[in-house]
């Protein structure tokens, strides 16, 4: 059951976000005075997450989402908009306090098989958070790791403990980089793809424990480009294209009653299992354009099967649509 | 009746290990397929898929060994290995590998490498080649004139068009894919997918296409062959696979994959596949198969007919609930 | 929290040993190689004479004991040279003061470029840039012409030629290991524990030192080769420590002693040979250790040779699969 504090205050609160990065000039440019130019990897992007919710951040790859995930957790640096954990602004804190905050927000990353130092036994990966931050002495760190491995599955723990990376397997990798993760007792757990790179067969337990994670209060932010996983666990969606949030909901809003007309592309050309399946699939034509060079009016309009001549000239917001409480799509025709 | 295209009798390849044991990673694979039609070979890593259409197309490395009959038009090219393979490699059947699209080399232009193959395999050249090129761009959706590209300018969904075209060179009838939209969108990989289905029921290709990805094989192939452990324990018509599950395995593989319109649990399968440098008896699914029973551990179950050219290696096949 | 429960035990496999990473990724190539292992045995048998000489030949080594330039005999097995001191005696004296100038310059050669490798490759940057600069000016330098003003400079004492050799020869090893450090300091793991907090010294002594120092190590021994060529050239030049025997010293006497004029080879050749073979094994173990570390130097798939096909009765049958002794518990995947 999602909630935010007492204050309605959501634990993770982002706004206007926007994180561009310059492109060289050159000499030559820069004599020249050529206009500098920019990749618009995230073009004011707002969202929040409350604890004991899994919001789901879809889309396809240049769309911004893995640098949203970043600026959050400050791995890189922001142009302007705010992050606020827990009603503290985050984007211009001390590297100390950072340090602080680092325990209350993790990562968990796409790789299983590159997320862990080869020469590190199991149990010094999963205490190496709390070496790093000083906590507890040899033993009660011994505790804390036996405890972490055995939320997610790998028990009993003492099996585990000396085993070098090369010895498990990936899903069994995975689930130590979340331990890992678990051990310092964050409030909000970024997930980069936890599972893409994972047999389909094992994707199911790994997701398993983040659902149940986030059934003892934890916030994730979950980022996938596939849509099936984010309906089944997530929360919320917010679908991304070229930096924007173009649409955000309840899950079964959103993947019932999509809006805008890029979910509505997204969501027909998703395989469904069952071969007897008939959609109108809508498959867009060419490929998202460069975020150097974003289209002008609405982003998306270049590739949109519904565009009408204003949609060249207004860049449109996110809205609340008619009707609903807590569905936006960022369109003038929604 | 005309044979299949491309018919694979009792296939096996084994890897020779440093430690002086062999790999067993192929183990009697059997199937075929007719033109105009598209099997999808899916699997957990590690199942043999790949070992599999590499096989196919002779491109095992030194430490393997082979046996089995590989079919086209009815005459076995594995006979005599790569001496009866090669003259049929990429004229008859050509293959996409997987991450092709960034195999390209990057200092030569597209059209000069799509062209190479044709000059090799001496297929076509000079200004024949310029103009069979510029129709194969345009077969797979890319403007001719992108031939003077460099793969740097092409965009990811691009290259792997580019890569799809420069396996259509020399006009086979058999078309391999490993893996082919893995990499890519989801967008991007409804492209390629849309493309692959019309290069087959337009241009009469034979399609074999391996990937995990249990959904695009439901909306993509007609037909659809589950492996394990290197053999395949369940193949038939998808609609049947899907409806008529009759294999554990299978039934399991669906219910682990999420799907957008289904609101129930999704499974994992407990335990690891065997390994595959041993003997093993029974079936080899029995360790972590819900339906075991004693028969399983000391009988291996046979590929055995269970509809209308569907078959399944189960003792229990009756038994399999459907995935639907 | 409960893990996912499903279906029947399984067995489980044995880990594999865990011996540590570090020492297998550098000893195994070497103990397979038979030409590494020979020169492991040629350097082991100069290491031995090294330290142990000053039992071997007795306090004095340069002491007249025969004629000068007496030929090789069963009395002396390598004659004696332009003062009448035994050769063999003299040889294995100079391998004291060789090999010692070798593994001291190519340890400080060693230190100074892996920490500049690694400084420069973690940091990048201008710090990158500005000791990429540095290296740079330190490539350009010619070494002979430097190492001859220092040593005309500064005394001709055996550590301060210690010191020139290892100022000089760092900056292969400052490139290579700024390289390795480089594309470590991007992988996962390493970001992985940036964003857990860790500082960059830990990041560094924890996570990249670990994976730089194989090749570190691999790298060093090639420098005690050029650093054992080096003070041989030195020394013949005549800016080696005019008390310490070193085969450069003793190929230099044997020419200011006419050694050619007299036709006394045996005054020339050997310690030239020496230094050769030592050379050459620090050579061979050196490169055998990074070709084990680096990858892209396999060319397996160049291979000429082509897959098998069996006939149905070549087919080998493998050993059976030993079952589980008892029921395993159940492991997730």
């Amino acid at each position: 059951m999602s909630g935010s504090d007492g204050n309605g205050r959501a634990l993770l609160q982002v706004d206007d976000l926007v994180v561009r990065y310059p492109i060289p000039r050159g000499l030559s440019g820069a004599v020249l005075r050529r206009e500098r130019r920019f990749v618009h990897a995230v073009s004011g992007v707002s969202l929040h997450v409350d604890r004991g919710e899994m919001v789901a951040l879809v889309g396809e790859s240049g769309c911004g989402k893995t640098t949203t995930a970043q600026a959050i957790l400050r791995l890189v640096d922001s142009d302007s908009g705010s992050v606020s954990f827990d009603g503290v602004d985050v984007t211009g804190i001390s590297q100390s306090d950072l340090r602080e905050l680092r325990r209350r927000m993790q990562i968990i990353y796409q790789d299983p098989y590159e997320s862990l130092d080869p020469r590190f036994r199991v149990s010094t990966t999963v205490a190496e958070p709390l070496v790093i931050h000083g906590i507890g002495s040899r033993s009660e760190r011994r505790g804390r790791v036996n405890y972490a491995l055995e939320q997610v599955g790998l028990a009993p723990a003492e099996l585990f403990v000396d085993r070098f990376p090369h010895e498990l397997s990936g899903g069994q990798r995975q689930r130590v980089a979340i331990a890992a993760s678990l051990v310092l007792g964050p409030e909000l757990l970024v997930a980069d793809e936890p599972v893409s790179m994972l047999d389909v067969s094992v994707r199911a337990g790994i997701l398993g424990i983040l659902d149940e994670l986030r059934d003892q209060g934890l916030a994730v932010l979950m980022i996938t480009h596939d849509l099936s996983t984010a309906a089944r666990f997530a929360d919320r969606i917010c679908v991304m294209y070229l930096g924007r949030i173009v649409e955000e909901g309840p899950t079964r809003r959103v993947i019932e009653d999509p809006r805008h007309p890029y979910t509505k592309a997204l969501l027909s050309v998703v395989p469904r299992r069952d071969p007897r399946h008939r959609t109108d699939v809508q498959i867009l034509r060419g490929e998202t354009p460069n975020p150097i060079a974003v289209p002008a009016g609405c982003r998306f309009h270049p590739r949109c099967p519904i565009a009408v001549d204003a949609c060249r000239e207004v860049d449109p917001e996110l809205r609340t649509l008619a009707g609903e409480r807590d569905h936006r799509a960022a369109c003038i025709l929604a | 009746m005309s044979p299949p295209l491309l018919e694979v009798d009792d296939l096996h390849v084994w890897f020779d290990l440093p430690n002086g044991r062999k790999l067993h990673a192929v183990q009697g694979v059997s199937f075929a397929v007719d033109a105009g039609t598209r099997l999808g070979m899916v699997g957990e890593s590690g199942c043999g898929k790949t070992t599999t259409i590499l096989a196919l197309m002779g491109l095992l490395p030194p430490t393997a060994s082979v046996s089995g009959r590989v079919l086209l038009d009815g005459v076995d090219v594995l006979e005599r290995g790569e001496e009866t393979i090669a003259p049929h490699r990429w004229k008859d059947i050509a293959m996409v590998f997987q991450g092709a699209m960034n195999a390209f080399d990057p200092v030569k232009r597209i059209g000069d490498q799509i062209v190479e193959p044709m000059e090799l395999h001496g297929h076509a050249s000079g200004a024949e080649a310029a103009s069979r090129v510029s129709g194969l761009l345009e077969t797979v959706g890319i403007a001719p004139e992108r031939a003077k590209s460099y793969p740097h300018e092409l965009s990811g969904g691009m290259r792997q068009r580019a890569a799809i075209a420069m396996a259509l060179a020399c006009s086979p009838r058999v078309l391999l894919a490993d893996e082919p939209t893995t990499a890519l969108d989801v967008m991007v990989q409804a492209q390629v997918l849309e493309l692959l289905t019309y290069l087959s029921n337009e241009l009469g290709l034979a399609l074999v296409f391996v990937t995990h990805d249990l959904p695009i094989v439901a909306q993509t192939c007609t037909h659809a062959a589950v492996m394990y452990a290197g053999r395949i324990v369940e193949q038939g018509p998808t609609e049947a696979l899907y409806h008529e599950t009759r294999h554990p395995y299978t039934r399991m593989l669906w219910a682990a994959t999420p799907d957008l319109d289904a609101h129930e649990e999704v499974l994992s399968i407990p335990g690891v596949p065997p390994r595959l440098d041993a003997e093993l008896h029974g079936c080899p699914f029995a360790p972590r198969c819900d339906l075991a029973a004693s028969r399983c551990v000391s009988e291996r179950p046979e590929l055995r007919s269970v509809g209308n050219g569907h078959t399944s290696a189960c003792h229990f096949s009756s038994s399999v609930g459907a995935a639907a | 929290m409960s893990p996912v429960q499903t279906g029947a035990p399984h067995a489980e496999e044995a880990p594999s040993p865990t011996r540590s990473l570090r020492w297998r990724a550098i000893a195994a190539p070497v103990l397979r190689n038979k030409s590494a292992m020979v020169a492991v045995g040629i350097l082991a048998v100069f290491v031995f004479l090294a330290i142990f000489s000053p039992l071997i030949v007795g306090d004095d080594p340069k002491a007249k004991v025969g004629p000068v330039f007496a030929p090789p005999s069963k009395e002396w097995p390598l004659g004696t040279d332009g003062g009448g001191a035994n050769m063999l005696d003299l040889l294995i004296a100079g391998a004291r003061i060789s090999l010692l100038i070798g593994f001291c310059a190519g340890a400080i050669s060693a230190l100074i470029g892996g920490t500049i490798g690694i400084v420069s490759g973690f940091f990048g940057g201008r710090t990158d840039t500005a000791l990429m600069r540095l290296t740079d000016y330190f490539l350009v330098i010619p070494d002979v012409p430097l190492i001859i003003v220092i040593a005309a400079l500064f005394g001709r004492s055996t550590w301060n030629i210690i010191v020139i050799i290892g100022i000089i020869y760092w900056t292969f090893t400052a490139r290579l290991i700024r390289a390795q450090t480089k594309s470590v300091r991007e992988r996962v793991y390493v970001q992985r524990a940036r964003a857990l907090g860790a500082r960059n010294s830990r990041l560094i002594l924890r996570h990249v030192l670990p994976q730089v120092t194989p090749l570190l190590i691999a790298n060093t021994v090639l420098l005690i080769a050029y650093a054992i060529f080096a003070e041989t050239f030195i020394s013949f030049l005549g800016l080696g420590d005019p008390t310490a025997i070193s085969w450069g010293r003793l190929i230099q006497n044997a020419f200011t002693d006419d050694a050619i004029i007299n036709e006394a080879w045996w005054a020339v050749i050997p310690p030239g040979v020496c230094v050769m073979l030592v050379v050459l094994a620090c050579t061979i173990i050196g490169q055998t250790m990074e070709d084990a570390l680096n990858p892209r130097l396999r060319t397996g798939h160049l291979s000429v040779r082509r897959f098998r096909v069996l006939r149905p009765s070549e087919r080998p049958t493998l050993q059976p699969q030993t079952p589980p002794s008892q029921p395993q518990p159940q492991q997730p995947s």
